[in-house]
């Protein structure tokens, strides 16, 4: 049985009412677990949203299934105004170009170097840059997440938070339109996660991008967050701003924020 | 009693089950390589990594196994070759051994255990760590960056350090020669290069070709299908060894087989 959802504030706190992602009753199950049981949420331009809910509760499944990487069982996914369900692996792949992905654990790429990690992307997909322009872009990409110095670093030579950062450097080398954020604070001490936070509000400013970041970390949540959508049960349960949610009736909602 | 042989029943038909799928995946993921080598983009500069990685870096192990291999087989022949008095026909032997069974299948074993095990334990990390996902998320086809230039590597490299492994085991074969006797080094090659026909080598060089296929396509398979975190690394590389070294033998009791009814 599906439960009812619990509506606490319509999705117009954006920065702009045109959607950018809009998923429409999406499913998805691994043999008999049904992890999504029909999730319908939008992203408008330029907005920060934060999905929230348990382990295990198909937060990440649903922003995979956003970049093709889990094929959903049932539902639409519009990215750009295109149901990338119906689309083949070209057309998704051009899609694919215009979003960044940051996983949770970074996933760079081990055998490469910081700066291999970042020009093996844009090196593949801006094939007419020369390679001193691929340099330079490097260098700035490195620069606007405050780690130029470790250009020659391979990724074992860095720390947990070091990680993060490059791996959102890769992110934004192409200049997505999309950010979307899988547990960006996650086994970062309480300093770190507050700078990757800032970072992220930071990127989203400067490149006007409109995000998804899932989270377990509440102050990275109320610090980037413009509107939060809850999961439970494979549905939205819950979806407002911090302040709405955090005041919220249900119980349930509100012990998220204690 | 009953309830044993049930079960034994059952996991014979569960071991079977499994092993059908892998043999019926890995054909799809094996004709999944044929379309995308053709297309373009080309990993060129991957592609020579991977031949400098597969081909130069095992040059060693190769080295000192045709070496002993050639040695062992000349040591061990003697003794009964001498019983007939055939004694001079040693290094016809030696080399024709070599060449049609012994350097083949041993270098294609070794390279299996090196080679596969290490594609797969590496492919595998890049699996669970998302870096595969990563790829694919970036719009790059995954496949033909890792999957397609290791194949194609393992493809040209395996014959090639067989034939390689085929002249360190005719040299091995001479010093083996040579602890008992002395046989000038000329007369030795001479009578190697008399006994060897064309078709001693290009059946045996042919199915060289498969090996190396094979022992890529299978590491590479089982590094992609790795889940469930850094416990299904190592078994993905120990399985990948398995049934590559299995595959080495189906494939050369088929090929012996082929080249009896051809050559």
């Amino acid at each position: 049985m599906i439960q009812e959802k619990t509506i606490i504030a319509p999705a117009h706190i954006s920065k702009t009412n045109t959607p950018v992602i809009e998923i429409k009753e999406l499913y998805k199950s691994f043999g008999n677990n049904e992890v999504l049981k029909g999730v319908t949420f939008s992203v408008n331009k330029g907005e920060n949203l934060v999905v929230l809910g348990k382990s295990g509760s198909g937060k990440s499944i649903a922003i995979k299934c956003l970049v093709g990487l889990v094929v959903a069982d049932k539902g639409e996914i519009n990215v750009f105004g295109t149901d990338i369900t119906k689309i083949d692996t070209n057309e998704l792949n051009e899609i694919r170009v215009r979003i960044g992905f940051l996983f949770q654990n970074a996933a760079l790429y081990d055998s490469m170097s910081v700066r291999e990690n970042l020009g093996f992307t844009l090196k593949r997909h801006a094939k007419d840059l020369s390679a001193e322009e691929v340099e330079n872009q490097i260098k700035e990409v490195l620069e606007s997440v405050g780690l130029s110095e470790v250009i020659d670093k391979m990724p074992s030579e860095l720390s947990g938070g070091m990680r993060k950062r490059i791996g959102l450097a890769r992110t934004l080398i192409l200049k997505p339109e999309i950010v979307l954020y899988d547990e960006p604070t996650t086994g970062l001490d309480t300093i770190t996660s507050r700078e990757i936070s800032e970072l992220l509000l930071e990127i989203q400013k400067k490149n006007k991008t409109s995000s998804i970041i899932i989270t377990h970390d509440m102050a990275c949540a109320k610090h980037t967050a413009d509107r939060l959508v809850i999961l439970k049960d494979g549905v939205i349960h819950a979806e407002g701003t911090y302040k709405e949610l955090e005041k919220s009736d249900d119980e349930w909602v509100r012990s998220f924020f204690i | 009693m009953n309830n044993i042989v049930i079960a034994k029943k059952e996991s014979i038909i569960i071991y079977l089950k499994e092993t059908f799928n892998d043999v019926g995946n890995i054909t799809l993921f094996s004709i999944r390589f044929f379309k995308e080598v053709i297309r373009s983009p080309y990993e060129i500069k991957e592609f020579i990594k991977q031949c400098y990685v597969i081909g130069y870096k095992s040059l060693p192990l190769v080295t000192i196994t045709g070496f002993i291999m050639g040695l062992v087989l000349t040591l061990q022949s003697r003794p009964t070759l001498a019983k007939f008095g055939a004694e001079s026909w040693l290094p016809s032997m030696v080399a024709l051994s070599l060449i049609r069974e012994i350097a083949p299948v041993i270098t294609a074993l070794i390279c299996a255990g090196k080679v596969s095990s290490g594609i797969g334990a590496e492919l595998g990390s890049m699996k669970v760590t998302e870096q595969i996902d990563a790829m694919e998320v970036s719009a790059i086809n995954p496949y033909k960056y890792l999957v397609v230039t290791r194949v194609l590597a393992t493809t040209l490299m395996i014959p090639l350090l067989v034939i390689y492994a085929d002249g360190i085991g005719i040299i091995g074969g001479y010093v083996g020669i040579n602890i008992h006797s002395d046989v000038n080094l000329y007369r030795y090659l001479s009578q190697v290069l008399e006994s060897i026909t064309f078709l001693d080598i290009f059946p045996a060089t042919l199915k060289t070709f498969f090996f190396g296929f094979f022992i890529g396509m299978i590491g590479c398979y089982k590094g992609f299908n790795a889940v469930n975190g850094t416990e299904s690394v190592g078994k993905a590389a120990n399985s990948a060894v398995v049934t590559a070294s299995l595959t080495i033998f189906i494939i050369d009791m088929l090929a012996v087989q082929i080249t009896d009814l051809f050559f």
